[in-house]
């Protein structure tokens, strides 16, 4: 659930990027992406090279004791006071509204509490604390916005994607039916429930599909994994990308001129 | 002969939900049902501050439950100062045991029954008919599931899995009723049938949706008139109820009805709202000669004593959790194989049926949050779900399993996979090693991937880590940052 209303810092100088396994692993591009739109932004970008994981996996499996361990090992990461941006609202849910719960009444309580206090999900921090302004170079296109649950209902976010991209005035925005409903990720529900995330992903790439956009942005790379696998294994023409990296190749990132 | 739910077995689950989902009539009636649900209960709150309402509803309840022995023994006075019969049941047998020999007592052979989750939770139908006493439901969704043998998909519309097409064939099959696509030529003859019904009902059996504590009332709402009649008709009334639905005041009943009908179905109010405070008194010329109300804990005080569980038992019975469930709708009520289905049953049912006949249930969701968003008294249905997950697999330490059955999804194989996740993601030099191993080893990636691949493609291991190429991006802007 989203908490309640936050107050947004002003720019820092400098900020933390926790990239997360998944984006490390699978789509490093996009969380290149998101250093290099901030320090566009004037913001130095520190990351602690000794960053793992935040340990959602084991914290929704149910697996407490090595979330918390894990989870520990990246509090110590993060000394100085800056902001701590994460390129996913799921990882960045984690941290912000789970970290507290997890390290309730043990030692790392307060420092835990400190952290979730300064974790923002990059594309919030871009358009309401850095108060972006995209300059599009890109040719015209059209994308469907695939917001994450988490994103959405746990960091409140849902509201940055569609207003990050309606400022690239080359790229028409479409709205998916039901954009509000889960694309049937939900980390081992996937793989504990195969069927029914396998039905639930069915009909998102169909929804996307029929938004007559060929390619989505997402802000999570769950979503992105499964919704542009499942459309991939099923012959859909429908491709995706993380929203850190659309925004910068539209704006003079890969292969642009830099604005 | 109505279906038993303990001839269900829970833990199959999966062939259940796989049934449903292969099904397109089942998965048609559902998500057009929900659809529906979902936009009339949007525009119910349109002119609504929902959210401090919501608020609201969960301080009521909060505040009730916080005093929850106390508001009890207040009930129970005030309503037999009233005149009203309490009973007090630690189980389903019990209060069914209750029930019947009240009915006994009375040479009550014909039960009519009004809308009641909990005398499902109870098997109250099943109990009797082994007494040989008829129950009779006259909710119209509980009367089309009774005649279908079937037990509810959906604790507000019990027959919402079925289409008007199947309603007029079984009906056709069961009363006689002629074929029609005529929902009120339906409805029409199933309450002809029911009035003869009531008329000749014993005693009426009711749930309840509020009882209050400082006037000893209990609060019913409904749509059809059946729970008036159920409640008001034969000579005798039993009101059964989980002993958490009190609340303090009357005061307290106009935010939850508010959140309730709306949440529900929809509606500003419902078309009928009863409130029960005695039996029919010397001077009244109608209303039960007899009134009873049986508090049903079931497993429920247990769920009390954790403070976090406890957030449980606030829960009002409005199946918005459901409407909005993106599992539910594609497996509907009857996969779940449980009293209470959705998202509400995965958190409920374990305390009721413990953790190893459930153990199916609270994985069974992608935590989306989309019950707790809507919930109108603020339940933490996600977090309530990882605490089963968690005492499933006995997982945390810190917090040592209280459920009945908690451990029995531990399994030694997993648990040594997250103790070696653990190993790898607690250092960051064994994490670049191994992530720097795996993505040069990237052409060995397999191709299938179990379960994930029978529906998606393999994700690619990307050739460098972001570990990797921040080192590099650094390298070029001038020197490491950090």
């Amino acid at each position: 659930m989203a908490g309640p209303t936050r107050i947004y810092p002003s720019k820092p100088a400098k900020v933390y990027l926790f990239g997360t396994c998944l984006v490390d692993l699978l789509y490093p591009e996009a969380g290149l992406a998101g250093i290099q739109l901030l320090e566009r932004e004037g913001i130095e970008v520190l990351f602690p090279q000794a960053q793992t994981c935040c340990g959602q996996p084991a914290y929704t499996s149910g697996y407490h004791d090595e979330a918390r361990a894990v989870a520990a090992a990246q509090l110590d990461l993060f000394p100085e006071d800056w902001p701590i941006v994460v390129p996913s609202g799921s990882c960045g849910g984690m941290m912000r509204t789970h970290y507290p719960a997890l390290f309730k009444d043990t030692p790392l309580q307060a420092r835990a509490n400190d952290v979730a206090e300064r974790v923002w999900e990059l594309t919030d921090f871009l358009l309401n604390v850095c108060r972006i302004q995209l300059y599009d170079l890109g040719e015209p296109a059209t994308v469907a916005m695939h917001t994450s649950c988490s994103a959405r209902r746990e960091m409140g976010v849902a509201a940055v994607g569609p207003a990050l991209l309606g400022q690239l005035k080359n790229v028409t925005v479409k709205e998916q039916a039901r954009a509000e409903e889960c694309c049937g990720f939900g980390g081992t529900f996937a793989v504990r429930h195969p069927e029914i995330s396998g039905a639930m992903v069915n009909e998102k790439v169909a929804a996307l599909v029929d938004t007559g956009a060929r390619q989505f942005v997402t802000t999570d790379c769950g979503c992105l994994m499964n919704i542009a696998g499942h459309a991939e294994k099923s012959l859909q023409p429908l491709s995706g990308q993380h929203i850190l990296s659309f925004l910068w190749e539209r704006t003079g990132g890969k292969g642009g001129t830099s604005a | 002969m109505s279906q038993s739910p303990h001839q269900i077995d829970v833990r199959e689950f999966h062939p259940r939900a796989q049934a449903a989902i292969n099904n397109p009539q089942i998965r048609r009636n559902f998500r057009k049902a929900m659809d529906g649900l979902i936009s009339k209960r949007k525009l119910a709150f349109e002119e609504w501050d929902l959210e401090s309402l919501r608020t609201l509803g969960a301080n009521v309840r909060l505040k009730a439950l916080s005093r929850l022995p106390e508001l009890l023994v207040q009930l129970e006075q005030q309503l037999v100062a009233n005149g009203i019969q309490v009973h007090w049941a630690n189980d389903g047998d019990e209060a069914c045991h209750i029930v019947q020999a009240i009915c006994a007592r009375r040479q009550a052979k014909r039960v009519i029954k009004g809308k009641s989750m909990v005398s499902e939770e109870m098997e109250l139908n099943h109990y009797l008919e082994q007494h040989g006493i008829e129950a009779l439901e006259s909710d119209l969704g509980e009367y089309i599931v009774q005649l279908a043998e079937e037990t509810p998909s959906h604790i507000i519309m019990p027959a919402i899995h079925k289409n008007t097409d199947e309603i007029s064939e079984l009906m056709h099959d069961k009363t006689g009723t002629e074929r029609s696509h005529d929902v009120e030529y339906l409805t029409a003859s199933a309450r002809q049938q029911l009035r003869e019904k009531f008329m000749k009902a014993d005693v009426g059996v009711s749930g309840v949706n509020f009882a209050v504590a400082e006037t000893g009332t209990l609060c019913l709402v409904e749509n059809e008139g059946n729970g008036r009649l159920t409640t008001t008709v034969p000579s005798c009334h039993i009101a059964v109820t989980g002993i958490e639905k009190v609340v303090a005041n009357l005061e307290d009943v106009a935010p939850l009805l508010a959140l309730l009908t709306r949440s529900a179905t929809g509606q500003h109010i419902t078309t009928y709202f009863n409130m029960i405070s005695s039996p029919r008194r010397p001077d009244e010329l109608d209303g039960p000669e007899e009134v009873h109300l049986v508090l049903v804990d079931n497993g429920r005080a247990t769920v009390y004593q954790d403070d976090e569980l406890l957030d449980t038992l606030r829960c009002i019975r409005c199946g918005a959790c459901m409407n909005h469930c993106p599992v539910y709708a594609r497996v509907g009520g009857h996969a779940y194989g449980t009293t209470y289905p959705g998202p509400i049953g995965k958190i409920l049912m374990p305390h009721l049926l413990g953790l190893e006949e459930t153990r199916h249930l609270p994985t069974a969701s992608s935590l989306c949050g989309a019950c707790g968003e809507v919930c109108p008294v603020r339940i933490p249905i996600p977090d309530l779900l990882v605490r089963l997950r968690q005492e499933s697999v006995d997982g945390d330490h810190l917090h040592p399993a209280r459920v009945r059955g908690h451990g029995s999804k531990r399994s030694k194989l997993e648990a040594m996979a997250w103790r070696g996740w653990r190993w790898m993601h607690t250092s960051g030099n064994r994490y670049r090693l191994g992530t720097r191993l795996a993505t040069r080893l990237r052409a060995l990636q397999p191709r299938q991937l179990g379960a994930w691949t029978r529906y998606r493609s393999a994700p690619r291991l990307a050739r460098r880590s972001l570990h990797e190429l921040v080192r590099e991006h650094q390298n070029q802007q001038g020197g490491p940052q950090s």
